[in-house]
């Protein structure tokens, strides 16, 4: 057999044991929070902003659930550091499965794009785009 | 590892009847169907979710469509008088199968969440109010959960849970004290689609007339699997689906007591279900047509048929003995790592199904590791979302087995949570 899994290669593992950038701020320009019902996924993530007001310095996140939920909002943090909102906001679903570098079967993808949706959306609070929303929930 | 132990049916015979359980998986998910890129054979232990269908009822459904195909109890047509007796007879086969009176107690519905909604509109909305109470367990299915609780929620009845003990098991003592004078439905679940457990139907409908109340079982996860007689029982209501038997999706049955169905108003209004209609008012038609209103579930309730026909052949006793072997070797199996836990009764006293999970691994993460070795099985809350808060977890893996299911498949899903526990260890 031996397959291995192919959606559980070694840097979504890694990534999901030895989550990077793990923990809370203390100080983030923005924070948001995010769940996705199907796995029971939580994410949270916090981010400082330089004072441009534009680029990202740093991201970090918690959360609990599935490896790849984790393994992805890990892989986000590295990712956005030293990126602009703009880019943050420019990310669609198949940047996500780049990142992960595996296929993501169809009834796991709202696991990979949790991180990145509570990123987005934590960065349209705080730019005004969006009021009002406590908590994102995967609908993709 | 494997174990070739004696079946009590001929399982080599009966997979033969499903040609599914010879496909292979892996290809594009997206296109429906077995394509060239399937790579892995199938081992489907997900029979609790819904059970693979046997040639003979998916012929049955074509020879319907292909040779009688017309609507029932309208035209005096030769097709229409067919597919009427048939559909018809449909109600007998299922009245027989478990041991009810008569087609007068057999509602074909959608599925066995119509049966609960039915009930909980026709009778519950009209019956209940602020000073009643409804006793469900801690283990019901959403089904029954989710019904009565908003029923609740509009009459005011107050609705109240049985407890589940350590080993999954319901909580006798509380029941007793929960179902009092003001208890006028206790609705129960058979047995559990998460824990397996067989609950004490019959003691618990003692418990409920003591009291004037009804009894509701959801058969669902019952019926497919062991011999069941309503009367030995004594429920008042009692449910199931074709889905979950070897039968089509979008059938659904309700038993009910004839001098209560009798009694209640119709759930659903419309065509079917009249006999005299004018500008002004109307009056049913018999039981049960008078809560099939509409076209009826006809191609469906004629391949129910077929279905139990099919499980009767082989025989009820023969598979539930075949189903108590599979989940014993299972729970011995899984329980021999000792990083799994497995929810509920022992091996050799439960329904034919393990919820189980694995330390440190989400309940998805191991679905999508076994199911590239080929098997199917759930993850998530089963629809018993409660429950799994109250097992403290947020998810749970189930495998469930059926008649086809054998020991050399087991032994496929324990080798893949080995593998599983290998990578995530």
């Amino acid at each position: 057999m031996g397959m291995g899994s192919d959606m559980y290669r070694q840097q979504i593992l890694d990534h999901y044991k030895n989550p990077r950038n793990y923990g809370e701020m203390e100080d983030p320009t923005f924070s948001h929070v995010g769940e996705n019902p199907s796995c029971g996924d939580t994410i949270k993530v916090d981010v400082r902003l330089e004072d441009d007001g534009e680029t990202i310095e740093y991201v970090s996140f918690t959360g609990d659930g599935c490896a790849i939920s984790q393994a992805s909002a890990s892989l986000l943090s590295e990712k956005l550091q030293g990126t602009t909102l703009d880019e943050l906001e420019s990310m669609d679903t198949d940047d996500v499965t780049e990142m992960l570098g595996v296929d993501i079967s169809p009834m796991r993808i709202k696991c990979a794009v949790l991180a990145r949706q509570v990123a987005q959306d934590g960065a349209k609070l705080h730019e005004g785009e969006l009021d009002d929303l406590d908590r994102t929930v995967t609908e993709e | 590892m494997s174990t070739q132990e004696s079946y009590p049916i001929d399982v080599d015979a009966i997979r033969e009847d499903f040609p599914i359980l010879q496909r292979k998986i892996g290809g594009d998910v997206t296109v429906p169907g077995p394509s060239e890129d399937d790579d892995t054979p199938l081992v489907y232990l997900d029979n609790g979710a819904t059970s693979q269908t046997p040639d003979q009822v998916v012929d049955a459904i074509a020879d319907y469509y292909r040779t009688y195909n017309s609507n029932v109890h309208r035209g005096i047509h030769h097709l229409s008088q067919e597919a009427s007796v048939a559909y018809e007879n449909a109600h007998d086969r299922v009245a027989e199968f478990i041991g009810a009176n008569g087609r007068e107690e057999v509602v074909f519905t959608k599925n066995t969440t119509e049966s609960e909604n039915l009930v909980a509109y026709a009778w519950g909305l009209n019956e209940l109010g602020p000073e009643d109470s409804v006793v469900l367990t801690q283990m019901e299915h959403h089904a029954s959960l989710v019904t009565w609780q908003q029923i609740g929620k509009k009459t005011g009845a107050d609705v109240r849970f049985i407890r589940v003990d350590e080993e999954g098991r319901l909580d006798m003592d509380h029941a007793r004290e929960l179902v009092d004078d003001s208890t006028k439905m206790v609705s129960v679940v058979h047995v559990s689609n998460t824990l397996g457990t067989v609950n004490p139907v019959s003691e618990l409908a003692d418990l409920a007339h003591d009291h004037g109340a009804y009894i509701f079982v959801d058969g669902a996860q019952s019926v497919p699997n062991r011999p069941v007689d309503v009367q030995d029982i004594d429920a008042d209501f009692f449910a199931f689906s074709g889905h979950k038997m070897c039968g089509p999706t979008g059938i659904g049955v309700l038993y009910g007591k004839e001098e209560i169905l009798e009694e209640m108003e119709p759930y659903l209004y419309g065509g079917e279900m009249i006999r005299r209609v004018s500008y002004d008012d109307a009056s049913w038609e018999d039981l049960p047509w008078k809560f099939e209103a509409g076209t009826p579930v006809i191609a469906q309730g004629i391949a129910l048929h077929a279905a139990i026909d099919y499980l009767d052949d082989i025989g009820m006793e023969k598979i539930q003995r075949h189903e108590e072997q599979l989940v014993e070797y299972a729970y011995d199996e899984l329980t021999a790592f000792d990083d799994v836990e497995i929810y509920g009764p022992p091996g050799d006293d439960r329904g034919g199904l393990v919820a189980f999970n694995l330390d440190g691994v989400h309940a998805h993460d191991l679905s999508s590791i076994v199911n590239d070795y080929g098997v199917a099985i759930r993850a998530g809350d089963h629809c018993t979302q409660p429950l799994h808060d109250t097992l403290g977890v947020a998810a749970s893996a189930r495998a469930s087995f059926y008649l086809y299911n054998t020991h050399e498949e087991i032994d496929v899903l324990v080798d893949a949570v080995d593998e599983a526990r290998q990578l995530f260890g």
